[in-house]
């Protein structure tokens, strides 16, 4: 650096070199300089997304570590949280609101503990995605990585939890007289599906959060009344019974009903693919296929945004 | 001053005319009140109750390969703003930002995590950096090493919480510093550690300045800029006050802050 540029001379160095004359642009153009933080294409993005997998798997499982680390037990609340959870949703829905009805006790405890659980996955993957740009501005602003690593790594981190809720969920079940057959097999393409499902949501959130971190606050009331329509305690086959064909087969398509039922299918024997509305697999593959494509686009748009102020 | 300087000179970065602006909301009426805070939510206008606060104003210079600027001011002057508009974080406003390659903002403090062990917070920094686990595996030992973390103890296997803050801000610079950058930009980093610590912190700064294609420095010290940097730019109150060699700028900025 040896040429010395005058004070309050505000476009400086340009003009000094051989470049003379040159607009800032033109400058940039002939050494071959891009726009900082400018949005990249579809496809570069998902590029450079793979590039930082390592990084959405390391992410993830921190945070579901760090979860614990102040607690005594530690990690063995990951598996003791869904189990207590379970317990109270049978203390409450089981016994005291008898919600069961006509289901026997052996089909009605592992049809609800796979519920919540499965329902929890979505759940808390939405709670988690809400605040996965607004809880973490200081990451965004201090390093440079494709934003959708943060929703993704924390839709990630809900399905690691909820292969540790999967251990007390195939105890139960197998308690209650299902035991491993066959269709357990479909467990994987249902994770598959609602994975897919549950990052597209998040992603939708993480963007919708971002500009209005008030969202947060308001969740929890939008995902209470969702788990109430969905038949999480209660089968929507037997509480609609009465009701018209096309009230039972709407609430039955609402996707957290039929990634729930699917699970509930694969693994209880006496849940019957009565209890399934038609279609069911063409139903589960457009959630999660349209979902995330939709959230994934979504998100990307306003890539260069996230951040701001 | 002028080591380098053989024959062209390629900028690296570009900034034209650059505005940010900060928007913040919640700060303008009375927080505590609810109704303020509906009537804010339902008159969706143009800005409800967001204030905007104007952190850089018509900023434009160019840097080249082989350059370490720094950045003064008083504080609040925009400099950290600049910084992280350069590297592509905030948005502008208005005006633009060219640069070569992606530069990166020395800090992954927001990456680390207080809870896990320092040992898993070198390789979740490193990720986040965007280095890979066979890079962060070769440099591992050198982070450690480099932060002096483990000289008086096997500290590195301990959660982060239980680190003196000097400690903690030795292994955060380390893990940042272990990265070869394009452009590197440096916020205040080197006012942490003991003098010992910061001895070697401004060695590895010259060293990354070698590797990399341009530095910026940000510091409120006036030695630590004498000692790393050729060229200094002087902002205040979001504007670009004064640009040159770093004696020259120093000396108004010693007068103006000496009144």
């Amino acid at each position: 650096m040896s040429e010395t540029t005058r004070d309050g001379d505000v476009a400086v160095g340009a003009h000094q070199s051989s470049d003379d004359g040159l607009t800032a642009t033109e400058l940039a153009a002939e050494y071959g300089l891009s726009v900082s933080g400018a949005r990249p294409g579809l496809v570069e993005y998902v590029r450079r997304l793979w590039g930082r997998r390592h990084f959405i798997l390391a992410f993830s499982q921190a945070k579901l570590t760090a979860q614990y680390s102040q607690a005594r037990l530690g990690q063995l609340w990951q598996v003791a949280t869904p189990l207590l959870n379970a317990c109270v949703y049978y203390l409450i829905f089981g016994l005291i609101l008898k919600a069961s009805r006509g289901m026997p006790h052996g089909t009605y405890i592992p049809f609800l503990v796979t519920g919540v659980f499965v329902f929890t996955f979505t759940q808390s993957s939405i709670m988690a995605g809400v605040r996965a740009i607004s809880g973490n501005l200081g990451l965004v602003r201090a390093l440079h990585f494709p934003r959708a690593a943060l929703p993704v790594s924390f839709a990630l981190q809900q399905l690691q939890q909820l292969l540790f809720s999967m251990i007390v969920m195939f105890l139960v079940v197998v308690g209650f007289g299902s035991y491993p057959r066959l269709p357990w097999l479909l467990i994987v393409p249902v994770l598959v599906l609602q994975f897919l499902f549950n990052t597209g949501l998040a992603l939708i959130v993480a963007r919708l959060g971002a500009g209005t971190p008030d969202l947060a606050q308001l969740m929890p009331f939008v995902l209470r009344t969702w788990m109430y329509t969905s038949g999480v305690m209660f089968s929507l086959h037997h509480m609609l019974a009465g009701r018209p064909e096309w009230v039972i087969r709407v609430l039955q398509v609402n996707p957290a009903a039929v990634y729930m039922d699917l699970m509930r299918f694969a693994l209880i024997e006496d849940y019957g693919s009565e209890n399934l509305p038609p279609h069911v697999w063409a139903v589960a593959l457009f959630w999660a296929v349209v979902v995330f494509g939709g959230g994934f686009v979504y998100f990307w748009k306003a890539e260069e945004r996230y951040g701001r102020g | 001053m002028a080591e380098q300087n053989t024959g062209a000179r390629v900028p690296t970065v570009i900034a034209d005319e650059l505005h940010i602006v900060y928007r913040v909301s919640g700060a303008k009426t009375g927080r505590g009140s609810a109704t303020a805070a509906l009537s804010r939510i339902l008159k969706r206008g143009e800005e409800r109750g967001v204030r905007k606060v104007h952190a850089v104003k018509g900023v434009s210079f160019v840097a080249y390969r082989g350059e370490a600027i720094g950045l003064i001011g008083s504080n609040g002057s925009g400099k950290s703003t600049l910084l992280r508009a350069i590297a592509g974080l905030l948005p502008a406003e208005r005006g633009r930002v060219y640069t070569d390659g992606q530069p990166s903002l020395l800090g992954v403090n927001a990456a680390l995590m207080n809870d896990l062990t320092g040992e898993r917070n070198v390789i979740l920094g490193g990720l986040a950096m965007g280095m890979t686990r066979e890079e962060i595996k070769s440099r591992y030992q050198e982070i450690v090493d480099f932060s002096g973390i483990n000289e008086k103890g096997d500290f590195i296997t301990l959660p982060m919480r239980t680190y003196s803050s000097g400690m903690a801000a030795r292994l955060r610079f380390a893990i940042a510093a272990a990265k070869d950058h394009d452009v590197l930009m440096i916020d205040e980093a080197l006012a942490t550690g003991d003098r010992k610590f910061q001895m070697r912190s401004e060695e590895r700064i010259r060293e990354l300045r070698k590797e990399a294609g341009t530095v910026f420095l940000v510091s409120h010290n006036n030695k630590s800029i004498r000692d790393t940097c050729d060229r200094v730019l002087w902002l205040e109150r979001g504007e670009l006050r004064l640009d040159g060699p770093t004696e020259d700028v120093l000396k108004e900025y010693e007068k103006f802050t000496g009144k």
